[in-house]
């Protein structure tokens, strides 16, 4: 299930890192969490913590926020040492917690003045940045309306709206997308996309495309460790294989699963799979590949729609690494089952 | 302290928004208005209740009375009411998850405790003082006059014993993600300071023991030893209140 550790680090940068951990572990009990993480991320990146449920994200984002404590090693947010009672280590960072929860008496708009007067706005411009972050999170009409109303995707908009009014050096997006509507979705993406050079964004999900649509660069946590790290087109060029897409013309079924068979059997496939009208083949020799499969669908008696040599995604890197999920990876929840340490 | 002003802000909007402060207010108004009233009018009300079976002589209801009876109320639903409030103040905050939106923020864990307590001490004060305002007054139409300044001090005293109760409970809500393990620590520190209180040697430096100086001031007395339980329930409260700190910087959230 789990890949060797490579790293594919960009050459070393004159400014310092927005973010360095060194050896980071959180242990809970027998329960390892994350396991000697070692990470440096740029300033102005929007970077993507990737992995499944359980894989160590939202562990990562607690310690750097300070909400939770290291059991080892160290970190440091806009150089300083991160701690779980330090005010310091705030004034720079945004965070919006992957379920956010707010004061259901409290209306919008008192939320935001609070959290602006906590980052020390004051007067005209704490009003004009609330007013700002309401317009820009759609939600001037609710301000004056009480939270405990807000639906699910309101809430997750104020979540946004608070994490970024104060003008964050680093922002923190832990599963931020979840509960938004499509257009939401989108919306936010493309929010976060605007702060690139800005802002150092750290945006942990399991959604892949969303990963491969705005961040710069990706780690990729599986059971507590750090699987790669890098940038976005490096890990793709260096991780995924050529993959190949057959799109059969309608009502060959049975052509099309003798053309299947006959690609898994061929020495350069690494995986031939056929779904939802199309044969996908991932290939390990793409000279020989590129060679052998117009033959073997002719042979087949397939006729195609089309035929492609497509750009590998990161969903392929990600599979590539981490591997599917098996039912015996997975507890009650869907999560991967973490890893048990004996040695407390 | 970072960001006290702010969260004080937040918490004492909260102490209204929530209708803590007008409900609290309201019930010791109450207790103030009836503290009085049954003193004047028990005897009247177990005679007309028990008739000619009760032969027990009961003397005639003084201003002392009244008093005494305000601060057996106070005592009693004052500090039940001290450990309503502060039970789920950081307890729920943590197990909401709010706490960690704030404290996500430049907010001190410091500020963020003593800006719930005070906020805590600010609603009991009020509703301390709206008590106070009502049996005044009541003692006045159906007594005699209490002396005003006495009577002021007195029930600062009262209000400082209501907010070690509060500090008690605030504690056990701070250690724990409990609001109701916070209360049994609020109920069983009340059950426990009212036994050691009969120990004079002890009681005099304990919340419980502000009631005896309390009581002559109200009455006019000079010459009462007020500087040694209040240092000593200030102290306490300053104690519990760095105790709590001292735990909550460590808690993750």
């Amino acid at each position: 299930m789990t890949a060797p550790v490579t790293s594919l680090t960009a050459s070393s940068a004159v400014t310092p890192p927005a973010i360095e951990a060194s050896g980071l572990t959180k242990r809970f009990g027998a329960i390892l969490a994350l396991d000697r993480l070692d990470l440096v991320v740029p300033p102005g990146s929007i970077f993507g913590l990737l992995g499944p449920n359980g894989a160590g994200k939202t562990t990562t984002i607690r310690i750097l926020t300070g909400l939770a404590r290291a059991t080892s090693g160290s970190a440091t947010v806009a150089g300083v040492e991160v701690g779980l009672d330090e005010p310091e280590l705030r004034r720079s960072l945004g965070y919006l917690d992957q379920d956010p929860r707010f004061y259901g008496w409290m209306t919008g708009r008192e939320l935001l003045e609070l959290v602006g007067r906590l980052h020390g706005l004051a007067g005209s411009e704490l009003r004009s940045r609330v007013d700002e972050m309401l317009a820009r999170t759609g939600l001037t009409a609710a301000a004056h309306r009480r939270i405990g109303g807000y639906s699910g995707g309101m809430r997750q908009r104020l979540g946004i709206a608070q994490a970024l009014l104060h003008r964050p050096q680093i922002l923190f997006l832990d599963e931020p997308v979840s509960s938004l509507d499509p257009e939401g979705r989108r919306d936010l993406l493309e929010l976060i996309a605007g702060l690139r050079g800005e802002a150092t964004v750290v945006f942990s999900t399991h959604v892949l495309a969303d990963v491969e649509r705005i961040c710069d660069r990706v780690a990729i946590l599986d059971r507590g460790r750090l699987v790669t790290e890098g940038q976005l087109e490096d890990l793709l060029a260096a991780h995924a294989r050529p993959i190949y897409r057959l799109v059969p013309a309608p009502g060959q079924s049975g052509a099309v699963d003798v053309l299947v068979d006959r690609l898994r059997a061929a020495p350069w496939t690494t995986v031939a799979s056929a779904g939802d009208d199309l044969v996908r083949v991932t290939v390990s020799d793409p000279v020989a590949a590129a060679g052998g499969i117009l033959p073997l669908v002719v042979a087949a008696g397939v006729v195609l729609d089309a035929f492609e040599r497509t750009r590998p995604t990161l969903e392929d890197v990600f599979l590539e690494l981490v591997g599917p999920a098996t039912a015996d990876d997975l507890d009650g929840r869907g999560f991967i089952r973490p890893r048990e340490v004996s040695d407390r | 302290m970072t960001g006290f002003a702010a969260l004080l802000r937040k918490e004492l909007l909260e102490q209204w928004r929530t209708s803590r402060l007008p409900v609290v207010a309201t019930v010791f108004l109450l207790v103030g208005l009836s503290s009085p009233l049954l003193a004047r009018f028990t005897p009247e009300i177990i005679k007309a209740v028990g008739g000619d079976q009760f032969q027990i002589v009961l003397p005639t209801p003084t201003a002392a009375d009244a008093y005494d009876q305000l601060a057996k109320n106070l005592g009693q639903f004052g500090a039940l009411i001290a450990v309503l409030l502060a039970m789920g103040s950081v307890a729920t905050e943590k197990e909401r998850g709010t706490a960690a939106l704030i404290l996500t923020k430049p907010a001190g864990r410091g500020a963020f405790l003593v800006a719930k307590l005070v906020a805590i001490a600010t609603t009991l004060g009020i509703s301390t003082a709206i008590a106070a305002a009502g049996a005044w007054f009541y003692t006045l139409v159906l007594f005699q006059p209490l002396p005003l300044a006495g009577f002021a001090a007195a029930t600062i005293l009262q209000w400082l014993a209501l907010v070690a109760y509060a500090a008690i409970t605030f504690i056990g809500s701070t250690l724990t993600r409990s609001a109701l393990a916070a209360a049994g620590l609020g109920v069983a520190a009340f059950i426990v300071l009212g036994i050691l209180g009969i120990a004079p040697a002890i009681g005099r430096y304990l919340p419980t023991g502000l009631g005896a100086p309390a009581r002559s001031l109200a009455l006019g007395r000079t010459g009462v030893d007020v500087f040694g339980p209040t240092i000593a329930s200030v102290v306490l409260i300053g104690a519990l209140v760095g105790v709590a700190w001292l735990a909550f910087r460590r808690q993750e959230l």
